[in-house]
């Protein structure tokens, strides 16, 4: 088997398997409200060490500075983004479209000025 | 709740996930386009976009098989990464609905947009419709996205001059945002916790300051002490 289709494999079994854990165990153990209370934390915890490693880090170095640099007026706009699902109570807001396109274009113009 | 402000209510579920699949739009697009730019024929960033479905674990990969690592360590890399769609899926689990065959499907579309998504609605119902709405049309736009992105391939050229590299955090800072805005103790936890996935970045395998990052959970008091 070539070694590419081998990795896709592993991967797309792997990844399945981890994430039938939660319906798995779902009506089979009950979980008690602190620890539910826990995983959301922890997934909201783990997205944001994403975020965090993804925008300042590429493989185990610092990413430069024009990639963090777009992150941040990324985020800088989605301060106006209300939480989702609770848009009416709150005012104007940048779309998610325009936090992602501000967040590229600013990366590519640092980089086409010379930031790394 | 009348029928009209139910219509009203899906169809802003639908326009605030119609922005987070444009958003995931352009990432999958680059990631077809870097894949196949560095060398690897159209099919393979296609399927593995459809039976892996985690981008984050795609692009690594990837990355490791471009980098001459080795399939084991490309495996590998991305394999720790989807570790954390385990406790995802724990978080959700409540969310998928009843029955075998809804929850075996939506285990597939359980991604770090769609939980964003679904834990960002505060009612349950309200909740399981955003898992799937958001779900199945990410899983479509994300697939399409790989394929367009594959085609242009080299036409692209350097995808980094773009800006592309920033689209991903940048997806994930507008959908944690809100609830790191909004509640104190996760933010005590998220921010000791990307700390130290940031301080070990350096020493560790990919994928495993990710993981680290849980011990920030130590801070989540029992109680809603206010930070």
């Amino acid at each position: 088997m070539n070694a590419t289709v081998a990795v896709i494999l592993a991967l797309a079994v792997g990844t399945y398997a981890f994430r039938l854990v939660g319906p798995a165990l779902h009506g089979r153990v009950e979980l008690p409200a602190r620890v539910q209370e826990l995983l959301s934390a922890g997934a909201i915890v783990l997205l944001a060490a994403l975020l965090a490693t993804g925008a300042l880090t590429e493989n185990g170095g610092f990413a430069g500075w024009a990639r963090p640099a777009g992150v941040l007026v990324g985020g800088v706009l989605a301060m106006g983004v209300p939480p989702l699902g609770r848009s009416r109570a709150w005012g104007r807001k940048a779309p998610f479209a325009v936090v992602v396109l501000a967040a590229a274009g600013t990366t590519a113009v640092l980089r086409a000025a010379g930031v790394g | 709740m009348s029928s009209t402000s139910a219509l009203t209510r899906s169809r802003d579920l639908i326009r605030d996930a119609s922005l987070v699949w444009l958003a995931s739009g352009i990432v999958s697009i680059s990631f077809g386009a870097i894949a196949v730019a560095g060398g690897l024929p159209v099919w393979v960033p296609v399927v593995m976009s459809l039976v892996v479905y985690a981008g984050s674990a795609q692009f690594s990969a990837v990355g490791v098989l471009l980098a001459g690592g080795g399939p084991i360590a490309a495996a590998a890399t991305g394999l720790l990464l989807n570790t954390r769609t385990a406790a995802y899926s724990l978080a959700i689990a409540d969310t998928l609905g009843p029955g075998r065959l809804t929850r075996l499907l939506g285990a597939h579309l359980v991604t770090d947009e769609t939980v964003a998504f679904a834990l960002a609605q505060a009612d349950p119902v309200r909740r399981r419709r955003a898992f799937w709405v958001s779900g199945v049309g990410l899983f479509v736009v994300w697939n399409a996205g790989v394929l367009a992105g594959a085609l242009a391939g080299g036409a692209l050229g350097d995808t980094a001059t773009y800006g592309l590299d920033a689209a991903f955090p940048a997806v994930l800072v507008a959908l944690v945002l809100p609830t790191l805005r909004a509640d104190a103790r996760i933010r005590r936890c998220a921010l000791l916790g990307a700390a130290l996935a940031l301080a070990v970045t350096p020493a560790v395998p990919a994928g495993v300051p990710v993981l680290l990052a849980l011990a920030g959970l130590v801070l989540h008091g029992r109680k809603g002490v206010s930070a």
